[in-house]
């Protein structure tokens, strides 16, 4: 009876996880337009793409320097906006959901404001920071300061974390903080000694989560640059995106979904490996 | 008149300068944060608002003068909007319900179902969650596109039917986990099978994880950009996270105020929902992010 009641996540699972995965190894190997017949090619795709393909690192690149930005920058922000927002101050809740709002809109629409906001001319950083007698620069179409503003965005909706760290702030036992007041450590210590030790795990959650979203990037760079300038904001999922639907290299595009895939599994195997030197789990509740 | 002033005074905290100033400080540091994330809104409604005339002017005017209602109906027109409204909101309630009926199955049968290999798949089905999109996407659309789907809406809708969001499996396995089973006993010593057990009894006792997953994967679909960008081609064909775009065009230059109103339309439901959801939110997220 388990598996009349479970197949559809098995049969969903088989025709749209499982196949494609495998279907997708083989494509790999092959040379297809889906106009002529396929053509096996062996390791070619493979051999353009790591050894003959600039745009492929120029992608890595770009990324990368997004992930290894963002990432640290959104996991810092978020714990300190949740630890602020665990403090018994009016208004909380509605501290709460402004906070958590670019998360609520995300995606297109956010792109779409984004792309508004940091217009040269009359967009609004630009406007707010001429009143201050800065001209600011061309945001979006300036090769330096593109990755600066898709970063900027992405600290802007860090909501989501924050929210992830609210929950894990209110599993702390109030205990562990009685027992410090007892022994009369001030606030510093008892974040230092308390707080951060208790929210390693969530912090190790949220960099992981972090970083198989940030090498994922694909919206915003789509509709607010097309991976311009001079494909300075050409990311991962956007060069894969234009080798499958614009010159529908259905074969090297399949190769560059799996360079990615390794990419997020070395880059997340990096992080489980250094856990174990800084994420501090609590004896025996783990799990349930 | 005197006989209150032999009652003790009420007790005061001593007024101590430290807290007060770091209080001051929290309060500071959390309003200058709100201003920033509040900016961007305010600057979309105002563009929203106003004559293509004022958008492009310095110093900005925050409060357009006059304030262009019109905009709106206009945006709501320029392109098919009502009918993007209607692909949207079919997709989107469609593959919800179907979403919400697989998911509790396959849930049910994690949770509360023995049978032999049901650990290694529920490990199988917790990495899915992980696994990215791009090493299906492919193979994927290559057989919607032999099955003539590309430009239908069955490529957005089919998968949920098939459990395709492991999360929500994992959501409400967590819920039904919470459930006693001494209920499912007594009510098949009753003589209630499997699917009643889990229709008269699991369901109705899941409503709060019911209307947590529903609202999570209705956000989420509403939102879905990618899988529309592929699958469909025909602006009659659209949601309105896809057609948004519309309004930023090459040749013409971008109508911004008018593609800023369709932007708040678009994001006005997800914003209610959100108002009145907020608690199911923070719930789903306590739930599933940290006590997994």
């Amino acid at each position: 009876m388990g598996y009349v009641f479970a197949a559809p996540w098995i049969i969903g699972f088989v025709l749209f996880i499982a196949g494609p995965m495998l279907a997708s190894i083989a494509l790999s190997f092959t040379s297809w337009d889906l106009l002529t017949p396929m053509r096996w090619v062996g390791f070619d795709n493979y051999n353009k793409l790591l050894f003959n393909d600039p745009l492929l690192y120029q992608s890595l690149r770009v990324t990368s320097i997004y992930a290894f930005v963002s990432v640290p920058l959104q996991v810092a922000l978020g714990l300190v906006l949740a630890i602020l927002l665990n403090q018994k101050i009016r208004a909380l809740s509605f501290f709460r959901s402004v906070y958590y709002l670019p998360s609520v809109i995300g995606g297109i629409s956010v792109a779409i404001m984004w792309r508004w906001i940091l217009g040269t001319q009359f967009g609004m950083v630009n406007s707010l920071l001429r009143y201050a007698g800065i001209e600011g620069p061309s945001w979006l179409g300036d090769p330096k300061w593109v990755l600066v503003s898709f970063i900027l965005m992405s600290l802007w909706g860090t909501g989501g974390a924050m929210l992830i760290y609210l929950g894990g702030l209110q599993g702390i036992p109030s205990e562990l903080y009685e027992a410090a007041d007892v022994d009369g450590a001030g606030p510093i210590p008892k974040f230092l000694r308390i707080t951060v030790p208790m929210m390693t795990p969530v912090i190790f959650f949220n960099m992981i989560i972090g970083i198989i979203h940030a090498l994922q990037e694909f919206v915003a760079p789509f509709v607010m640059t097309g991976g311009g300038p001079h494909n300075s904001s050409l990311f991962l999922v956007l060069y894969l995106y234009r080798n499958a639907f614009r010159l529908f290299q259905m074969g090297y595009a399949s190769a560059i979904a799996w360079v990615l895939f390794i990419y997020i599994m070395i880059l997340t195997a990096l992080v489980v490996r250094s856990s174990s030197a800084w994420v501090y789990y609590e004896g025996s509740t783990k799990g349930r | 008149m005197n006989t209150t002033q032999t009652w003790p005074r009420p007790h005061r905290r001593p007024f101590r300068l430290g807290a007060f100033l770091s209080r001051a400080a929290i309060y500071g540091v959390l309003i200058a944060g709100a201003v920033v994330v509040m900016m961007p809104f305010a600057w979309t409604l105002s563009t929203s608002l106003k004559a293509p005339s004022d958008i492009f002017v310095f110093p900005p005017r925050w409060i357009p003068d006059p304030i262009v209602w019109s905009n709106y109906p206009e945006a709501l027109t320029a392109y098919p909007f009502g009918r993007w409204l209607q692909n949207t909101l079919f997709v989107v309630v469609f593959s919800t319900v179907a979403t919400l009926i697989s998911c509790s199955m396959v849930a049910y049968s994690f949770a509360r179902l023995r049978w032999p290999g049901r650990d290694i798949l529920f490990i199988v089905l917790l990495s899915t969650m992980m696994l990215p999109e791009q090493v299906t996407l492919i193979p994927t659309f290559i057989v919607f596109r032999q099955l003539g789907w590309v430009n239908t809406f069955l490529p957005l809708i089919i998968p949920p039917l098939f459990a395709r969001n492991a999360f929500y499996v994992f959501l409400l396995r967590q819920f039904f986990m919470t459930i006693p089973l001494d209920l499912d006993d007594a009510a098949r010593i009753d003589g209630a099978g499997y699917f009643a057990i889990y229709s008269r009894i699991l369901l109705p006792m899941s409503k709060p994880a019911l209307a947590i997953a529903g609202i999570m994967f209705f956000q989420f679909k509403w939102k879905e950009f990618f899988a529309p960008l592929i699958y469909l081609h025909d602006s009659e064909k659209y949601t309105i996270a896809l057609g948004l775009r519309a309004f930023q065009s090459e040749t013409w230059g971008t109508d911004w105020h008018l593609m800023m109103a369709a932007n708040i339309v678009f994001m006005l439901p997800l914003i209610v929902i959100f108002y009145f959801a907020q608690r199911y939110f923070i719930q789903g997220i306590v739930f599933t992010g940290v006590k997994g």
